[in-house]
């Protein structure tokens, strides 16, 4: 059973010239790192990424578990030269950001579930639009207001499918503070390479967590420029449909006139209202993400070869999943690890890979069963997928997780 | 055909600031954008400021594409979000001048609050705001400045809201600036946008304008030109004119003029005031220290100011093309025989295009001798002369027209409850 889409994908690998790995980086700016052994909690990690990476304005609007990220931004911004603005809401933070990208600035908000459904509509004119920006989700429990202060994994599928249309986006998983600093340099740098909104799906107890957070000298921290266009004014084009990313970025102020708009548009930003320009722009949209998933996707593996049992899992969840993990191998169960770093695009080849190979695959996460609907897909029916899914709140007991295991050996 | 409208693209004066390889535009015959396009595109080449440090932000509707039309740095965002996409543009590159060009929908309906905020907060950037009283694009729905008794799509049976006053809504969130005109006062427009580009703060400006396709047919009001003359009949200059009084019924008075022009810090000024105080005085924001954008921020004044006298200069030299004509004293002519006192005023109210109908009575196609009075105003520091008039005579009932207490049957319209029993009279 093979998904891939054909045409345009295989394509897009043909064609790839400008990859993530060869593009240009620069050591960060010493002004923005604050170098050293930290004691600090993933909230405050994440607006350290983003000072290190680069950022230099933030807008946001408090909404529990992701204010102390924007507090430390607040705090930070004039001893770096950033700006921090809290705007009136988040439909209105991540308007600024739109704005803020293309006047020449590398952007970021966080939030949570309540707040991202607002920003959920100019998420899509920002993939629209191509426009470089790193939104955090600090996840809390739903539906609704929900549990403000309590942790889960609801909004997996919100990030990915949360603006109407198709488009892909990029999603990191960080499972501790010290991840939610490297993962933000590493958003920064894929959504200023793909020019794609990146969006950091953690949740309220790595947000919240304290942990030892060590931040590299600014000369290991390698970031990705903002690219802008320099080259003669009638060959500007702020797209190319190319199904790659590595485009430039065109600059307000620079005299180039650009044009963005949400419309279905050419590749000099004009609306060109087609079915045809539709095929163009929304192919171009998804497989510069999805075509590129190779390049794009990290993964964390453990003993997967020879492996019966697969326990996939992403952020805090993968962490309660040691534990059981442990305890099924001194049980004798053969169990391997896979830990999503990347969410967005899905690792979708490796997971075929897999059920090829093993009995079962066990996916525990703190929502109703969302990303093992992903898996499943994927597993085609070549082994058991089993769901261990536990609604917001807390963190799974290991014990449920140890039971699924010894289930799916069996 | 074809190349009739080539050959007129490539000779608009307006060829520089318009995106020709985008026209014809999609705005209806008799429409008020198209004017107040014209006369922002205006106000950017007379007020001198650098058009490659220009960016304007429009949202959803018809005037939504106004973003789409000038060749300037231009974003068309989602519906209301316009403001906040300004706000991010002018945040992240204080050097770059932002207007916002969009309907009264899509900014104090959709975007209400991110507009009193933007108000609020004293951002730097321009909001223009065309107030046609109706959601064009989507076919004629209500608006949150619908006038009492009006019909719209989505009141069939007249409009039972109370609507905002905008200049008032602008006063009370805390606008630095703040004019409404109509479609039929373009110079007046004009030298509102122009003031606006070159001062500091939040400027509000909304242009009361017809929208022919949908709210003057639905409530049987005529076409453009006739909501010009009802415009011309109507409107109440009142500079300096207490927001609270500004109100818009159905068809009734329209006070215009420039309400409020005061100065306060702006946002980042605040925010510059703030951070030197915490950092000390080699705070940097993006680089650059507080003196180092001063600097910057006086040379590129100079360079406007010089920009502005160079096209005085040029415009002087037509102005004497111009009235060398012998076109000139007719239209002077026509501007002595016209009712209104206005003539004098500094800006004075003119009709760009003359609306056909009126053309005889109006002061209409004056547009060479209100042109001369004003450069001879504009070189004499028009706008403190004109704000001290302002203060001076408190000018109290300065009636663009003579007052109109003939009540012509559109006014009767509004007392009526129904639109639908509205006199037939005005379509032809």
């Amino acid at each position: 059973m093979k998904t891939e889409r054909s045409g345009a994908s295989e394509k897009a690998k043909a064609s790839v010239r400008r990859r993530y790995a060869g593009a240009e980086t620069v050591a960060a700016d010493p002004k923005g790192v604050d170098s050293g052994p930290h004691f600090m909690d993933g909230d405050h990690a994440l607006a350290e990424g983003a000072l290190a990476a680069g950022c230099r304005f933030f807008a946001g609007y408090p909404i529990t578990p992701s204010t102390e990220a924007a507090e430390r931004f607040a705090e930070r911004a004039p001893e770096v030269g950033a700006l921090f603005i809290q705007m009136e809401d988040e439909l209105a933070s991540i308007a600024a950001l739109i704005g803020a990208a293309w006047a020449g600035q590398k952007c970021m908000t966080v939030t949570c579930g309540p707040g991202f459904s607002l920003m959920v509509e100019n998420l899509g004119l920002a993939a629209m639009t191509e426009t470089p920006m790193v939104i955090a989700n600090v996840q809390r429990g739903g539906p609704s207001t929900g549990l403000p202060t309590l942790t889960a994994q609801q909004d997996m599928m919100q990030a990915k499918y949360g603006p109407h249309g198709d488009n892909a986006i990029i999603a990191l998983s960080p499972d501790s503070p010290q991840e939610c600093f490297d993962l933000t340099v590493e958003a920064f740098n894929l959504s200023e390479f793909y020019r794609v909104p990146v969006i950091i799906l953690t949740d309220e107890t790595v947000g919240h967590m304290h942990e030892k957070v060590v931040i590299p000298p600014a000369d290991q921290i390698k970031v990705i420029p903002r690219n802008n266009y320099s080259g003669p004014k009638e060959d500007c084009r702020p797209y190319k449909f190319d199904c790659q990313g590595g485009h430039p970025m065109v600059r307000a102020g620079d005299g180039y006139n650009f044009h963005i708009t949400g419309l279905t548009h050419n590749e000099k930003g004009y609306p060109v209202m087609t079915a045809e320009q539709n095929v163009k722009v929304v192919t171009h949209l998804m497989e510069k993400i999805n075509g590129n998933a190779d390049e794009i996707v990290r993964l964390e593996e453990d003993q997967i070869d020879g492996a019966e049992v697969v326990v996939v899992s992403y952020g805090i969840t993968s962490r309660i999943a040691v534990k059981a993990i442990q305890d099924a191998r001194k049980e004798g169960i053969k169990v391997g690890s896979l830990r999503m770093i990347t969410i967005w695009p899905f690792c979708e080849k490796r997971i075929r890979e897999i059920s090829a190979k093993v009995k079962a695959i066990v996916v525990p996460e703190i929502n109703y069963g969302q990303m093992v609907l992903e898996v499943e897909r994927n597993a085609g029916g070549r082994c058991k997928v089993i769901s261990v899914n536990h609604c917001g709140g807390a963190v799974h007991d290991p014990q449920v997780i140890l039971d699924a295991i010894r289930k799916a050996s069996q | 055909m074809s190349t009739d409208i080539e050959k007129f693209k490539a000779g608009s004066p307006m060829s520089s600031t318009l995106r020709m390889d985008r026209m014809p535009h999609i705005w209806c015959p008799g429409c008020g954008i198209g004017s107040e396009v014209n006369s922002f595109a205006d106000a950017v080449k007379r007020s001198g400021i650098d058009p490659k440090k220009l960016v304007v932000v429009s949202g959803i509707g018809c005037t939504g594409r106004v973003a789409g039309y000038v060749n300037f740095d231009s974003i068309h965002t989602t519906h209301g979000r316009a403001i906040p996409v300004a706000t991010g543009v002018k945040l992240a590159n204080p050097e770059l001048t932002v207007v916002v060009f969009s309907g009264e929908g899509d900014l104090s309906g959709i975007g209400g609050n991110h507009l009193i905020h933007a108000a609020r907060r004293n951002m730097d950037i321009v909001v223009i705001c065309n107030n046609n009283f109706t959601y064009g694009m989507t076919g004629g729905q209500v608006t949150p400045t619908t006038p009492g008794s009006a019909v719209a799509s989505t009141t069939p049976y007249g409009n039972y809201e109370y609507p905002f006053s905008l200049p008032f809504l602008m006063d009370a969130a805390g606008a630095t600036y703040i004019a409404r005109w109509t479609s039929m006062h373009s110079r007046n427009v004009t030298q509102s946008i122009e003031e606006a580009l070159l001062r500091k703060g939040f400027s509000f400006i909304e242009v009361v304008s017809p929208c022919p396709t949908l709210y003057l047919r639905r409530n049987r009001l005529g076409d453009g030109v006739d909501q010009l003359q009802n415009y011309q009949d109507n409107s109440i200059l009142k500079h300096g004119c207490d927001t609270r009084e500004t109100a818009v019924d159905f068809q009734g008075k329209i006070v215009v003029g420039k309400f409020v022009e005061k100065n306060k810090p702006t946002y980042l000024e605040a925010v510059d005031k703030c951070c030197v105080k915490l950092v000390g005085d080699d705070y940097q924001l993006y680089g650059k220290t507080i003196p180092e954008r001063e600097a910057e921020e006086k040379a590129e004044k100079e360079r406007v100011a010089a920009r502005r006298v160079a096209m005085q200069a040029e415009e002087a030299a037509q102005g004497e093309a111009v009235s060398a004509k012998p076109k000139a004293p007719a239209s002077r002519a026509a501007v002595k025989k016209a009712p209104a006192k206005t003539a004098k005023k500094a800006p004075a109210k003119v009709v760009k295009k003359a609306p056909a109908k009126t053309a005889k009575k109006a002061p209409a196609k004056a547009v060479a001798a209100p042109k001369a009075a004003k450069k001879a105003a504009t070189k004499a520091k028009a706008k403190p002369v004109q704000k001290a008039a302002a203060k001076a005579k408190p000018a109290k009932k300065v009636v663009t027209k003579a007052p109109a207490k003939k009540a012509t049957p559109k006014a009767v319209a509004k007392t009526k409850p129904a639109a639908k029993a509205a006199p037939k009279k005005t379509r032809k």
